[in-house]
């Protein structure tokens, strides 16, 4: 019965998240003019920018692996956001996902493939789910705010990898501040070679569907949606909300988690100190953007991705300063959010 | 639109709407044709059951929806209103049903909301302080502009409501459903205040559906139904029971059957009850009573006193102190009340939009609130959407409640029929302890007259049941034994006989005929 209505819920989820490609448009022109202004040529500027997101099929397939932890960790706040807790520390949930995978990966290398593998990504659950639910324990014996706690165990988990990597785990040449690297062992399988498109992209499609059908079609997801909406009638309900708070909490800090230890065991193969580029902070806007919906998020994450994947290439080959390019990625994000609202509002005005 | 004659054919009244139509997208039809002339300084009740359009029509005077068609005629000149403000600056000012009020301003800084540029707010401020004190004085309002709105009782904050409107120099108030809200003390002062507005020479249309106020205010009368006009009546020229049935469109049981039943054994049970309130204060100071086996037993009392406390610690919902608890015979200790809503105990809270629905989720989402763990409502932690929704729509059918599509939102309906889910969802668990809070209050009369049949069933079926009101009619109407309940204790037990409402009056009012046990 889940499956068979699939097709039309996929389009409706589509629809809802409707990324709305004259939005995308209009960001571009605008930022057109800021490029002109600058003094580039916008053509060549957004030549390099299309070529470097679709240019082949590497192009491609690096946006796909851009995407992937943004697919991890927005699915997973969207769970956090309907259950309406703010948690702003999947970076940090991310960096010890990330921690817990490596130290998998390397203390634990001689283990077989087909048991050290998943052995790193549940490690890296754990890791992401513990630092989420730290907060989620905060909130509900102290009454601490999830927004502070979870900005400040971003710091603290930064702070920790920096220790790590260039003190304890150092790598054993000690040139660089980072881990030796983990056993291949631990190695998530690429396909499609000689593209680095690895395994960690299907495995992030599925937990956001994962995550979308425990929203939406399990007594779990209800009870959620439950405390999100109306915690007052949900403790009415019978529903206990601060496991609800603590379940939340562990669910998008795990998927945060996840995301790190594939980032570890599909691409960088070790730790060092800034492994995420803001990963956990782009996760909101890709949450946000879709309405929350862990389906969407896989649209949103992709766009996230490709504008990542792009700049970047405008950046090297147009030779456009990364401020403005910056600027454009925060165009695009503005206006496709600008346009939701105006048609949640406009739908609004229709009832 | 069509084309509307320049002037009103009939001078005769302040507001002449003629033949109002106005539908929503989902093909509600909220005025079908609607005519209300209105006199100038007369107070004009809107009569109808929720839903009958009242509050639309309304809303179209004032600006905020657009009529599909139709002519309004204010002061004997057509009327073009697009917005509120059009609205203000014809001098008609509303009332809504939720104040809107911004909390962390001061009531000044909310009278002139608007009304001046930022930059030149500060310089006014003195002498808008001065003309609200000066306006207060002069109506007898008792508003401090100087205090934050947050700060304020419901009732105060009607009152800033009303002074904004005069404020802003109305001659046509609309107020909608003013007393949905207050005490009954306080909307008999409401009352009192907009009779003289009127004599003052203020024109009021005055949003009902209790005909206790028309009788008591109005000078006429007009009953809306399914989004159109039953009738205009002088209300000296009427009655009670006339407008009911012209508001219902049938004969409507002013009183209710209730059989006499035989109590049973004690089903709940408590001693020496004691909860605070969320400021730490006692509210409810050590209570004890006992409820029976098809029994009804009514809490009396003016909001405020300690029912609230009573009813949420009983549900399990804040925190309380008592000597010993017994439900069905079993002694139940504080953690127990937590899950008693697993042991047969039901419980229709005080405020259905607040805490017994959640407004955004569907109808049929809403109808499995408590069960939707359950089987067959879910299946190994799969929900059963077709389970839901057929369960949903029998219900619907069997509690004869109003929805388009138990898909929408059930923020969309009516508040009758949205306590109708309630009270549908709750009955249908059975149970042998039903605690009932405020069940009727604010919904139309023929809800309440189901309403009220259901929880009389309930009790010929067996339950035992703990209702608390703060509408005497209604705990006269269905308690077979009656507390009063006055700053958080008993002021002693009267039978339902009406000849005692008087003394229960006094009862509530601290003046205690017989001690508290």
């Amino acid at each position: 019965m889940v499956w068979r209505n699939f097709g039309k819920r996929f389009r409706r989820a589509w629809q809802s998240i409707g990324l709305p490609p004259i939005a995308i448009l209009i960001a571009l022109l605008l930022g057109a003019v800021v490029l002109w202004l600058a003094g580039y040529d916008p053509l060549i500027a957004y030549r390099a920018m299309w070529q470097g997101a679709f240019k082949d099929l590497t192009a491609v397939t690096e946006v796909l692996i851009k995407a992937t932890p943004l697919i991890f960790i927005g699915a997973g706040l969207a769970i956090a956001f309907r259950c309406s807790i703010w948690n702003i520390g999947a970076e940090g949930q991310f960096y010890l996902g990330a921690i817990a995978a490596t130290a998998a990966g390397i203390y634990l290398g001689s283990l077989p493939r087909a048991i050290l593998m998943p052995l790193v990504l549940l490690l890296g659950i754990a890791g992401g789910a513990m630092w989420g639910m730290l907060a989620g324990f905060l909130k509900n014996r102290f009454g601490a705010n999830e927004v502070v706690t979870t900005i400040m165990l971003n710091y603290i988990a930064i702070f920790i990898t920096g220790f790590l990597v260039t003190g304890p785990m150092i790598e054993t040449k000690g040139l660089f501040p980072q881990t030796p690297r983990i056993s291949e062992n631990a190695w998530l399988p690429r396909f499609l070679p000689p593209t680095r498109l690895h395994l960690g992209f299907i495995i992030a499609l599925l937990l956001a569907i994962i995550l979308y059908i425990l929203l939406f079609k399990t007594s779990i997801g209800y009870t959620i949606r439950a405390v999100g909406t109306n915690a007052e009638a949900a403790r009415y309900a019978g529903i206990n909300v601060q496991n609800n708070i603590l379940l939340a909490m562990g669910i998008s800090g795990g998927a945060a988690g996840l995301a790190g230890a594939v980032e570890v065991a599909a691409i960088s193969y070790r730790l060092y100190q800034l492994i995420s580029p803001g990963y956990g902070f782009d996760g909101i806007a890709v949450s946000l953007l879709v309405g929350n919906n862990p389906l969407g998020v896989i649209f949103s994450g992709i766009l996230f991705g490709a504008l990542r994947s792009g700049s970047e290439v405008m950046q090297m080959n147009a030779r456009v300063p990364s401020v403005l390019v910056l600027m454009i990625q925060g165009m695009v994000v503005l206006s496709v959010v600008a346009f939701g609202v105006y048609r949640a509002v406009t739908m609004e005005k229709e009832e | 639109m069509e084309e509307c004659a320049p002037e009103s054919a009939d001078q005769e009244f302040i507001l002449r709407m003629e033949n109002i139509y106005k539908s929503f997208p989902g093909g509600v039809q909220a005025n079908r044709g609607i005519t209300l002339e209105v006199r100038s300084g007369e107070i004009h009740c809107l009569l109808g059951e929720n839903g009958a359009g009242k509050t639309v029509l309304m809303s179209i005077l004032y600006g905020l929806y657009k009529p599909d068609s139709g002519c309004i005629y204010y002061k004997g000149k057509k009327l073009d209103i697009h917005n509120p403000k059009d609205a203000i600056r014809h001098r008609i000012g509303m009332v809504h049903q939720h104040f809107m009020l911004v909390p962390t301003l001061t009531v000044a800084e909310n009278i002139v909301l608007g009304q001046y540029p930022p930059w030149k707010v500060l310089n006014h401020m003195e002498e808008v302080h001065e003309r609200i004190r000066a306006m207060s004085d002069e109506f007898g309002l008792d508003v401090d502009p100087t205090k934050l709105v947050q700060d304020l009782s419901v009732g105060e904050q009607q009152r800033v409501e009303i002074l904004k409107a005069l404020y802003h120099g109305a001659d046509l108030l609309i107020l909608d459903e003013p007393t949905a809200v207050l005490t009954p003390q306080e909307s008999e002062h409401l009352l009192k205040f907009l009779r003289q507005l009127a004599d003052r020479g203020l024109t009021i249309i005055f949003i009902t559906h209790k005909l206790e106020e028309v009788m008591e205010v109005s000078d006429r009368v007009t009953v809306l139904r399914d989004g159109r006009v039953v009738g205009t009546v002088n209300t000296s020229e009427t009655n009670p029971r006339e407008l009911a049935r012209m508001m219902v469109g049938r004969e409507v049981l002013m009183e209710l059957k209730k059989s006499q039943t035989q109590p049973g054994k004690v089903i709940f049970a408590v001693r020496d009850l004691r909860v605070r309130d969320a400021r730490g204060l006692e509210a409810v100071k050590g209570v004890s009573f006992e409820v029976r086996e098809r029994e009804i037993l009514g809490i009396a009392g003016v909001s405020g006193n300690g029912q609230t406390e009573l009813a949420l610690a009983l549900a399990g919902l804040i925190d309380c102190e008592f000597d010993e608890m017994r439900l069905d015979g079993q002694i139940l200790t504080k953690h127990d009340l937590h899950r008693l809503h697993r042991m047969g105990m039901a419980h229709v809270p005080e405020d259905r939009q607040r805490m017994g629905l959640i407004l955004p989720f569907s109808v049929a989402e809403n109808f499995v609130l408590k069960s939707y763990r359950d089987e067959p409502f879910s299946k190994r932690g799969f929900l059963r959407f077709e389970a839901i929704r057929e369960y949903s729509r029998s219900q619907i059918s069997k509690f004869n409640i109003r929805v388009g599509d138990i898909e929408e939102e059930i923020a969309h309906l009516s508040g009758g029929n949205q306590q109708k889910v309630v009270v549908a969802r709750e009955l249908d668990r059975h149970p042998r302890f039903l605690l009932v809070n405020q069940p009727t209050r604010g919904i139309d009369i023929g809800a309440t007259e189901f309403v009220r049949q259901q929880i009389l069933a309930q009790r010929d079926a067996g339950a035992a049941i703990l209702l608390i009101s703060a509408d005497l009619e209604e705990i006269f109407a269905l308690s077979d034994r009656i507390l009063v309940m006055f700053e958080g204790r008993f002021m002693g037990e009267v039978p339902p006989d009406p000849a005692l409402i008087e003394q229960v009056g006094l009862m509530m009012a601290g003046k205690a005929a017989v001690p508290a046990d």
